[in-house]
């Protein structure tokens, strides 16, 4: 049996050997290898996600190099034809729209999401026990609504002929909204989705937000307060800096989240009207499932997830810096 | 009256009006769900009213309704159960053995947990499709498992990692052996962490509508978000009967999130405020 010496561990006996008759802390940083019990406990894990998670992202991107139309899926033939999917999808001015719509959809959410959210956690902070409860218990229910639940709740707000919210502006005072139909165009369909992925992400921000502030001492604050600083001052002098950590996690996961938004676009007009307010996963779906042309399908989506590599490069940097500052402590 | 009450009056009225914007689809739903059609078909919207049932024997009145309900179970069950045992296992590992490759796997996880399951839904089909696996509830399972593999492998981990070394040590001192003193010590300390997994193992499985739309379209083999949308059709929409079958979606879930709330934001926030 061979022994090996474990790289130094802060635990004394980090690795305990089986049957744990070693005493430990003496004989702690001496151990037998790990042998095949740990493999055989990650086992099922890896290769269940490898089975379906490894393998579709394989099978995306070889799909993508070949002519995979209604006739392929039939015959179940394989037809090789290299950077051609690519080439159609980038010289095709949709492609183009599409992507600039995604980007400016993705910045507005995530502004509104961000900046109301952190308004909100402040809020919650200042108000009294039980207003804080009634504004806390409105924000859960709004997180807790199942994503096609809520979008179907905000067609029929937004519904031509009966929607709530045409009565709304009518009784606010504006003209034109006898009969108005909110999903006419693409802009005004995704500015009801951008109402929805608000309304729905807030919530999120703002309690977790109220949670990490609750652990900052009062004392700092009658601290700055006694100094004369203002309250502009004091979030930025105080409250920004300790939330740091928050608010840069945050933002990229909402990065994430809006960008691959699926379910809000396509359940509320199915990217219409006129393919109007296709997003990227939405324009990759509607290609493949749609239009049966899964390999130009197959090569918007393995576009959007370069895309989307970029933004979890950077989160992923972040939690591992935030893991690292963890395991120190 | 001075500017502090003035400030509380103004933070409470704001405060009022958030919780009311926030509230209101919710309150919405469930309303319109209790009125009858000719008052949910209104140029006007009605406010008061007396409620009716008429829309939950609609939307459960459906033929096969019982076979959603009962898919939806499955599945959610299915998939939560088969997570927690191979996340268990998986943890475990990860959190109290040293083993080669071990940190390229926690990366792997933590990457896995944030997979764009939206832009794979076509090759989830193709593939499904390839293996003569459509519209069948154990391909439902199997990739809802996946989906809420590596989120329940990180979760657990972390609780495994703070239960103290101590503990187990000393149950092997007492002669137990290693799964032994994972099963009397570890095990009971994990509950709650267990507890917490699965309910968000059964959100995240309850909820989902991409994959079943193009996996399980059969009704037979479809689950409760087909049997929600099915209400809106392009010969018309009956909403009363949406708003009842989004209600009736909706209540387990807004109940698990009541449970969860505090351990929720708790948890995060520990971990976004250190450092």
């Amino acid at each position: 049996m061979t022994v090996d010496i474990e790289e130094a561990s802060p635990a004394p006996s980090r690795g305990t050997p089986r049957g744990g008759r070693a005493a430990p802390g003496s004989g702690g940083r001496w151990r037998p290898p790990g042998g095949w019990v740990p493999y055989l406990l990650v086992a099922p894990a890896v290769l269940a996600m490898l089975a379906v998670l490894g393998y579709a992202l394989v099978r995306n991107l070889v799909i993508s190099f070949q002519a995979f139309g209604r006739r392929q899926l039939i015959s179940r033939t394989t037809e090789w034809t290299g950077l051609d999917n690519y080439r159609t999808v980038l010289e095709n001015d949709r492609f183009w729209d599409s992507l600039f719509r995604t980007v400016a959809f993705m910045a507005v959410n995530v502004v509104l999401i961000m900046l109301i959210g952190t308004l909100i956690g402040l809020l919650l902070n200042q108000l009294g026990r039980r207003m804080r409860l009634l504004l806390a218990i409105s924000l859960v229910a709004a997180w807790a609504m199942p994503v096609i639940a809520s979008t179907t709740v905000f067609r029929w707000l937004f519904d031509t002929q009966f929607g709530v919210a045409n009565w709304a502006m009518r009784g606010l005072g504006f003209e034109g909204y006898e009969q108005h139909n909110w999903f006419a165009s693409g802009t005004s369909t995704l500015a009801i989705v951008t109402a929805l992925i608000v309304w729905a992400s807030v919530p999120f921000v703002a309690l977790n937000l109220y949670a990490g502030l609750t652990t900052i001492s009062g004392e700092i604050y009658e601290a700055a307060r006694m100094d004369g600083a203002s309250g502009w001052r004091v979030f930025w002098s105080i409250v920004a800096p300790i939330m740091r950590p928050f608010f840069l996690i945050t933002t990229f996961l909402e990065i994430i989240w809006v960008f691959k938004a699926f379910v809000q676009i396509y359940a509320l007009n199915g990217g219409g009207p006129d393919r109007g307010s296709e997003t990227l996963p939405v324009m990759a779906y509607i290609e493949g499932m749609g239009q049966n042309q899964y390999g130009t399908g197959a090569a918007i989506s393995v576009l959007t997830l370069l895309i989307l590599l970029v933004a979890m490069s950077f989160y992923f940097r972040l939690i591992l810096r935030q893991e690292k500052e963890n395991e120190a402590v | 009256m001075n500017t502090r009450t003035l400030g509380r009056l103004w933070r409470n009225g704001v405060a009022l009006l958030l919780a009311a914007v926030f509230l209101f689809p919710v309150y919405w739903m469930f309303s319109t769900s209790f009125k009858s059609n000719s008052q949910v078909l209104t140029r006007d919207p009605v406010f008061f009213f007396t409620p009716t049932f008429e829309h939950y024997s609609t939307a459960t009145g459906v033929e096969l309704f019982w076979t959603y309900v009962t898919n939806s179970v499955l599945v959610t069950l299915g998939a939560v159960l088969l997570a927690l045992v191979v996340a268990l296992a998986a943890s475990f590992a990860l959190a109290r053995m040293r083993f080669r490759g071990r940190r390229g796997m926690v990366l792997a996880v933590m990457m896995a947990q944030m997979a764009p399951w939206e832009v794979l839904i076509i090759v989830v089909y193709l593939n499904a499709r390839d293996l003569s696996m459509l519209n069948s509830l154990g391909t439902l399972v199997l990739v809802y498992f996946v989906m809420a593999l590596p989120f329940t492998i990180w979760t657990l981990r972390g609780f495994i990692a703070a239960v103290p070394r101590e503990l187990e040590e000393a149950a092997l001192i007492d002669g137990c052996d290693r799964f032994q003193a994972f099963r009397r010590v570890i095990f009971p300390l994990l509950a709650p962490g267990l507890m917490a997994t699965s309910l968000f193992g059964f959100i995240m499985a309850w909820n989902e509508y991409a994959m079943v739309l193009v996996l399980n379209k059969a009704p037979d083999a479809a689950t409760l978000p087909l049997w929600l949308t099915q209400f809106q059709t392009n010969f018309g929409n009956d909403w009363g009967a949406t708003m009842a079958a989004s209600s009736l979606f909706t209540v387990p879930v807004l109940i698990v999130f009541l449970i969860l709330q505090r351990r929720v934001t708790g948890g995060l926030a520990a971990g976004a405020v250190k450092g």
